[in-house]
């Protein structure tokens, strides 16, 4: 390494940028005209991929042995009190894609909830949602890019409550009783999930005296103590994440919510806790094989097929969207028992590969798949999946984006997906682990059922709705762009997963 | 005997195969972005696509045939790789489905003048061919995969593209049987490549002889499982069901992807599985190639048995095409090289003939209303041409010379023969007979019976000079010429039997 600098900047400095940058436009778009509601968007989305970029290129450039940036914000404090920032190749590759998504979403929303020019307007309940989705939405950005560059467990709690509270509020915003008792119950199950996170990290710090990741990672942490405190802090997210058997408060939520509120939450903000989850059984503990990681793995795989089949019964549109997303995310969960396994070779790698991927690519693809169903819910003012036959004749590029991202899911060609459920196949059958790959398998095709339902409502020329009201080109635009970026996953991921491997432990180069 | 005279390449350039796919893929993406009125953009986009697509065919056959090699990699991710080459028995196939695809291209736009959604149609139309062209062409399993699923869903919507509920349904139940398989297929897949190490195609066979012969069982597993993935598109018994069903989609895109790409994507998936993976003489050993030739031979015999009973006239054809079908796969599954030439070249020879028959049915339907054999009475006075061309197609489909079809025949029976294996001809002669038994009727209902007195021939008011429009004629001619001339002229160096025997000749089964 010659020169640590980054077009003569500490590169270190773009991780405050990633945290701070969103805060700023929160605080513009808090003055809630479309003008300075469209400024805050705009600073939030330009440093978030500001920093995502510089970031990336730091550590591919610079320090490609995978750690990191280190910075210490608040005024002078040394490590255990100032707040400390670490970017290695997995939470740059989360900024990145939370940057992608969210610049589609911030776009999306700035004509989805109709023109707030007028002072009546937006003083109305509907206006309201429009006056606050930007500036809690930037704030959920500001709290996931912190919780993904955070370097110790308390900031991550605080970051967490930050997470869960703008984000029930989003839930909140669609004025409607359905979306109020969603919004509470999310808001509920958000804090009960952080009491278990805190506890957690208050026994870990009886038991070693310290918080940050890295220390405690050096710790080797071991014994009863340590394992309740795992528990807690896994019970904690996992019900933040929505795993079976804590997803109920999930569909109603994502479903209720606006439409960029729903694509945000079911793209992003589950990811936060997930990260955590990775974050403490990877790096903190360190994974091995055992009962935890096959717990873990079943439950995925009740999420996988309990989510699907609930996915498939569904005659709402945004709650079939919502209920699979409880299906997707186990197969998050699928990936530590595949990760764990004593046989670790190569393919151990594949597990972390595939299901990180994985977890990107859904990011893309449900968020396409929930700004699309918002521009036909918006066509047809209404959302059951009878409301929409024959959409695709009347808004192609929705339903396009809507395909893409099905497509994805369901691990075809030539999207992200596919790739991500090839290494999640080999690294399942290499471990003669069949049980998992079967049930990897039959989770496509079960996804495939309910996205072609969709379709087939969406093909469906007998019966068109009687009500259409047209879409603006700017909301359909940003679901498809957002379903080309999965079709581009599947097509090439090599430089992601290299910077993904360099921050497994014991397999980067 | 080689095509080949002393030359060089008149084009050396490696990625002639990426252009190859280009050409149809991206006319594809553009027709997705013009508007459904731009009629005349749309044309240009596709006939200057297929035409482009056939320049670089040239060049690509000329280049091989003196002596080139050409392939073109990108790597998705580590160990994955899109690889397309073009060697002799990939181009086999991108030839047929090139000069089909331009010629299909014409008869597709006078078809469907005036309908609905021609945009989506055509657009997802270069898509299959796309998704073919990556098949014929894919230089490892991972690419081969990627392309045939991608197929399964860019079919979809041509199935399903007239949106009655019959089209909804057929749709429906082709996507089960496609992606069921599919799925089975990259189970298949990557099961191959932890068991070998690798995805790569080869010239006979990758497959470590002495590691199948330690676990011949383990790797008779293997080849089941992506038998059974490839079975569907490759319409063998008793997975065959999807295709009479689809019928029900345009004549064009029965002619082009019922007849040469969807289900010859299976048929040479099964040529590469027996050839390019396992290897002849490996697969014998472990008794996969039996279970191959005793499938098909089943399936020659069980489709024209059931295309007797059918009186629907495109579903007579789609019976008829999964017994061909299985020529291909009994013929590559044979020990002797006759018996390869003979499966191969059936390949060609059964697409440029059904596809003839498709376009005749096509004509008869659109023309005159005539869709059912019952009401062909005397319908070759009103349509001679498109009679002729039928009489011809019908004809090499039985096996008379000098049509193409009696060199596949001729082929297949002495190769069978030279393996000893006598009973393939008695299932040659039955087939024939059967072959006969359902064509001749036809034949002699069109030229020989009067009318009956209560069909109304559809007629299109003004006279005409000719008996059809010209756009659906002339391909039709065109394609029963070629199957006139690729049998009588069979000889020829670059017939599609020299080709074959090129192909064999340099080793590349």
């Amino acid at each position: 390494m010659t020169d640590s600098t980054l077009f003569g900047v500490d590169p270190s400095l773009f991780g405050v940028v990633a945290v701070m940058g969103p805060l700023v436009g929160a605080m513009v778009a808090l003055r809630g005209t479309p003008r300075f509601l469209r400024l805050g968007l705009g600073i939030g989305a330009f440093s978030a991929l500001l920093a995502a970029g510089t970031l990336w290129i730091a550590l591919t450039r610079l320090d490609p042995a995978g750690e990191v940036v280190v910075r210490t914000l608040s005024g002078g404090w040394g490590a255990p009190l100032g707040i400390e920032l670490r970017a290695d190749g997995f939470a740059v590759v989360m900024l990145a894609m939370t940057a992608l998504v969210g610049c589609a979403v911030s776009l999306y929303s700035t004509i989805y909830f109709g023109d707030i020019s007028s002072e009546r307007v937006r003083e109305s309940p509907a206006g309201r949602g429009a006056r606050f989705f930007a500036p809690l939405w930037l704030l959920v950005w500001t709290a996931l890019n912190g919780i993904y560059l955070s370097a110790d467990l308390f900031n991550l709690y605080v970051l967490l409550e930050i997470v869960g509270l703008a984000a029930a509020a989003i839930v909140t915003l669609a004025v409607t009783g359905k979306a109020t008792v969603a919004g509470l119950r999310y808001l509920l199950v958000s804090l009960v999930g952080s009491l278990f996170f805190l506890m957690g990290v208050a026994l870990l710090y009886l038991e070693v005296g310290v918080l940050s990741l890295a220390g405690l990672a050096e710790a080797s942490l071991s014994g009863p103590l340590p394992a309740l405190a795992l528990a807690f802090m896994t019970v904690g997210m996992a019900a933040k994440t929505a795993l079976f058997p804590l997803h109920g408060w999930l569909p109603p939520a994502h479903a209720a919510a606006p439409a960029p509120g729903s694509a945000v939450l079911s793209a992003l903000v589950v990811k936060g806790s997930f990260y955590i989850i990775v974050r403490l059984w990877v790096d903190v503990y360190g994974i091995g094989p055992g009962a935890g990681v096959l717990t873990l793995g079943v439950l995925g795989g009740a999420a996988i097929l309990w989510g699907s089949a609930l996915a498939l019964r569904q005659k709402s549109l945004k709650r079939l969207i919502a209920y699979s997303t409880a299906a997707q995310l186990g197969y998050l969960f699928v990936m530590f028992p595949l990760l764990a396994s004593p046989e670790g070779t190569a393919w151990n790698a594949d597990a972390w590969a595939g299901g990180i991927y994985h977890a990107l690519t859904h990011a893309v693809a449900k968020a396409a798949m929930f700004l699309a169903a918002g521009s036909m819910t918006y066509a047809v003012a209404r959302d059951d999946l009878k409301a929409i036959s024959g959409i695709a004749h009347r808004l192609p590029m929705s339903f396009l984006a809507f395909g893409l991202g099905g497509l994805a899911l369901a691990g075809l060609p030539p999207t992200g997906g596919f790739v991500a459920k090839w290494l999640l196949l080999r690294a399942a059958i290499a471990q003669g682990g069949w049980g998992w790959a079967v049930l990897l398998v039959l989770g496509g095709l079960l996804t495939l059922a309910y996205v072609m339902k969709v379709l087939r409502y969406a093909l469906d020329r007998t019966d068109p709705p009687e009500v259409f009201r047209a879409v603006p080109r700017r909301m359909e635009w940003s679901a498809l762009g957002l379903g080309v970026v999965a079709v581009g996953l599947g097509l090439r991921g090599q430089e992601i997963l290299l910077l993904l491997e360099s921050a497994l432990p014991g397999v980067g180069p | 005997m080689t095509p080949a005279t002393p030359m060089a390449p008149l084009v050396a350039w490696e990625a002639l195969p990426l252009a190859v796919l280009l050409s149809s893929l991206l006319p594809g993406i553009g027709i997705m972005l013009l508007a459904e009125e731009q009629r005349r953009l749309r044309t240009w986009l596709n006939l200057g696509g297929a035409l482009l697509k056939l320049v670089f065919v040239g060049l690509l056959l000329q280049g091989v045939a003196a002596g080139g090699s050409y392939a073109w990699r990108l790597q998705v991710v580590p160990g994955l790789e899109f690889s397309l080459v073009g060697d002799a028995l990939a181009l086999l196939f991108v030839t047929l489905s090139a000069v089909l695809w331009l010629l299909t291209t014409v008869y597709a736009i006078g078809y469907l003048e005036g309908g609905a959604n021609r945009r989506r149609f055509f657009s997802f139309f270069s898509l299959c061919v796309t998704a073919t062209t990556g098949i014929a062409m894919a230089g490892d399993l991972f690419t081969f995969v990627f392309f045939f699923e991608a197929l399964t869903w860019a079919t979809y919507p041509l199935v399903v593209h007239v949106g009655t509920p019959a089209a909804i349904e057929a749709g429906r139940r082709y996507l089960v049987y496609t992606l069921v398989s599919g799925a089975v297929l990259v189970l298949g897949a990557v099961w191959f490549q932890v068991e070998t190490g690798g995805v790569a195609f080869g010239s006979g066979g990758v497959v470590d002889a002495a590691a199948a012969a330690e676990a011949p069982g383990r790797y008779l597993a293997i080849f089941l499982v992506l038998l059974a993935g490839l079975s569907v598109k490759a319409a063998l018994f008793p997975v065959h069901g999807w295709l009479p069903v689809a019928m029900v989609a345009p004549a064009p895109v029965s002619a082009l992807l019922h007849a040469v790409a969807v289900v010859k994507a299976g048929a040479f998936g099964v040529t590469r599985l027996l050839h390019s993976l396992f290897g002849i003489e490996l697969a014998w050993d472990i008794g996969a190639a039996g279970i191959v030739a005793a499938l098909a031979a089943f399936t020659i015999l069980y489709g024209s048995v059931r295309a007797l009973a059918q009186d629907d006239l495109k579903r007579l054809l789609a019976f008829s095409t999964v017994s061909q079908l299985s020529y291909i796969a009994l013929g590559v599954a044979l020990l002797t090289p006759t018996g390869q030439i003979g499966g191969l070249v059936h390949l060609v020879h059964q697409g440029i003939m059904k596809i003839t028959l498709f376009f005749c049915a096509g004509l008869l339907a659109e023309t005159v209303g005539v869709k059912k054999i019952s009401e062909m009475g005397g319908v070759a006075r009103r349509m001679p041409v498109t009679m002729m061309c039928f009489s011809v197609a019908a004809l090499g489909m039985i096996g008379i010379p000098p049509v193409a079809g009696f060199l596949s025949k001729w082929y297949l029976g002495v190769g069978a023969l030279e393996a000893g294996l006598p009973w393939v001809v008695g299932v040659l002669l039955v087939s024939s007979l059967l072959n006969a038994a359902y064509f001749l009727p036809v034949i002699r209902t069109a030229f020989l019976d009067a009318p009956a007195s209560d069909v109304a021939w559809k007629s299109g008011g003004r006279p005409r000079r000719l008996e059809a429009d010209w756009r659906l004629l002339v391909p039709t001619v065109l394609v029963a010429l070629l199957s006139l001339l690729s049998g009588v002229f069979g000889g020829w160096a670059w017939s599609p039997l020299g080709w074959t025997e090129f192909i064999v000749a340099q080793g590349e089964l």
